[in-house]
């Protein structure tokens, strides 16, 4: 199949199951108060539009600040800890136990700390995205070939120099690619956190909605949604082919 | 030490040993050696594999440090005075996100005095000595190219150049041609020999392959298996530039035979000289 009749296929294939879902609900004669139809969906975003925009604001702001947060931290942790097999072999451990914790679980000591709010939802959104980037960049600086290692210390090269000259570049598509599932990541969290302890976003919304039995609006909620995970996935993805081009060898 | 002497022990091992491990997993890579390269020599290093032919490699490039004995730079302990290295390895390790030219110019951004003016040449000086390098071994319409565009003589032959750009004054090379096929090895057999008679850096070069030993080095020293020394020293004094059908002559197979002859336990498999990797 050529690369376009791939795209149709795939097009297709969605469009087909919201024609299933409308043409099911239709037929079976299923209440709105379960599952809403895909036009009734639509319908409720039309006209809760106003009232929804400053929830997907707020969203897409905590999972943003949490992801820049957590990307900074990530990547410096991932440096340092690739860049050292003590530090690697040390810290590993340290970094598995933290990243097994489930992040729900956490949502309510940041509440905790810093009240419901925000805060807990950017803090949320942070700790969920680092531990990919972390694993993923000191992946890439830690495999670097002996035999390259070799020819710059035969140089006489510094483990700076080495790091700058080799290493890093060498885990910027390790580093990119984290990043795709970073911040998909990051806006789990933050809509977790606003599930359970906020006033704003597009998670406290669906949860407001749901207690007032309006249910399309509900599901308005789910569609911004998969809306904005999928664009964010779709510009990092787009980041990451052009930045680290090098490593996808597709013009030999 | 007069100027001679100096020349005459551009490299000297003094009963350098190394040891791995402790107790009862003590391994003796290297027995204690004695050596002397002498400067604007090209000396081949040939043993059977683990006799610690790219050990001795690795002690001269600083990369290992002897548990026994010193290594002498000139006549000056190692590390008292900076010794310019190039090396060159089997995998030909190129930087990917780099183009061939920016590859070359790697050691220029690292190795003093080059790196201090790095930013400001890189355009045009430094990018002119790259090039010179690349037209000489036959890859200047390559030069902006990456490395996975290259074939593997041709990725072979930008890690000489990277070697050579910072005007090192030891080259080292471990098996450099090793994975590649016949034709291309001798094709580089031939590059290596013009810019070694080009630029004369001592060449100190590990290799299993004994023909290309033989074509290549003015001197031969033969390990015997691990624990590794050097059972045998001798020179190969073929006139240069040596063409590439030196290796059909008598004296050539001669010498080549002698010195499967000494390399007592390695298993005999394939043709003389052919690859053991």
């Amino acid at each position: 199949m050529s690369p376009r009749q791939q795209k149709l296929a795939s097009a297709g294939l969605i469009v087909g199951v919201f024609v299933f879902w409308e043409l099911f609900c239709l037929l079976a004669g299923i209440s709105e108060l379960i599952l809403p139809r895909p036009s009734r969906i639509i319908a409720a975003f039309i006209e809760y539009q106003h009232a929804i925009w400053p929830h997907v604001w707020q969203t897409f702001y905590t999972t943003m600040v949490g992801f820049v947060c957590g990307v900074a931290i990530g990547l410096g942790l991932g440096v340092l800890i690739g860049s050292s097999k003590l530090a690697y072999d040390t810290a590993y451990p340290l970094l598995v136990g933290i990243s097994s914790i489930p992040k729900v679980a956490v949502v309510p000591i940041f509440v905790l700390w810093f009240g419901a709010g925000t805060i807990p939802a950017i803090l949320t959104a942070m700790i969920i995205c680092i531990f990919p980037i972390v694993v993923n960049v000191s992946t890439g600086i830690a495999t670097v070939e002996p035999e390259l290692e070799d020819v710059m210390r035969s140089l006489k090269a510094t483990k700076r120099e080495i790091l700058w000259n080799v290493g890093l570049p060498r885990s910027m598509p390790y580093f990119f690619a984290s990043l795709k599932v970073a911040i998909t990541l990051s806006f789990v969290g933050s809509v977790i956190a606003e599930t359970v302890a906020a006033n704003k976003g597009v998670g406290n919304l669906m949860l407001i909605a749901s207690s007032s039995f309006n249910v399309p609006l509900v599901f308005a909620g789910l569609m911004v949604l998969a809306i904005m995970g999928v664009s964010l996935y779709a510009v990092f993805s787009l980041i990451e082919r052009n930045v680290a081009s090098w490593a996808m060898r597709k013009e030999i | 030490m007069n100027r001679a002497d100096q020349s005459a022990r551009f490299v000297e091992f003094d009963g350098v040993g190394l040891t791995y491990g402790r107790d009862a997993e003590r391994t003796q890579a290297l027995m204690p050696t004695s050596l002397r390269i002498a400067k604007g020599d090209f000396l081949a290093l040939v043993g059977p594999s683990g006799c610690g032919k790219s050990t001795i490699l690795k002690l001269v490039a600083e990369l290992l440090e002897p548990t026994e004995g010193r290594i002498l730079f000139s006549g000056r302990e190692l590390g008292a005075e900076p010794v310019r290295v190039g090396m060159a390895f089997q995998s030909a390790s190129l930087l990917p996100w780099m183009t061939i030219r920016e590859n070359v110019m790697l050691p220029l951004k690292i190795v003093p005095p080059f790196k201090a003016g790095f930013r400001a040449k890189k355009a045009g000086e430094y990018r002119d000595r790259a090039d010179a390098l690349l037209e000489r071994v036959g890859l200047i319409d390559f030069a902006d190219k990456n490395p996975w565009q290259l074939s593997g003589g041709m990725m072979q032959r930008a890690n000489l150049c990277r070697a050579l750009i910072h005007d090192p004054d030891l080259l080292l090379l471990d098996e450099p041609f090793g994975a590649l096929d016949q034709f291309t090895r001798e094709e580089l057999w031939q590059t290596l020999q013009d810019l070694w008679l080009d630029r004369s850096p001592t060449v100190l070069l590990v290799t299993h392959d004994l023909r290309e030993a033989a074509y290549l080095a003015s001197r031969i020293c033969v390990m015997s298996p691990r624990p590794g020394r050097i059972i045998e020293d001798r020179a190969v004094t073929f006139a240069r530039p040596r063409p590439i059908d030196l290796t059909f002559d008598p004296g050539f197979t001669a010498l080549v035979q002698e010195l499967r002859g000494r390399i007592v336990h390695t298993p005999v498999t394939g043709s003389i000289g052919g690859s053991a990797a």
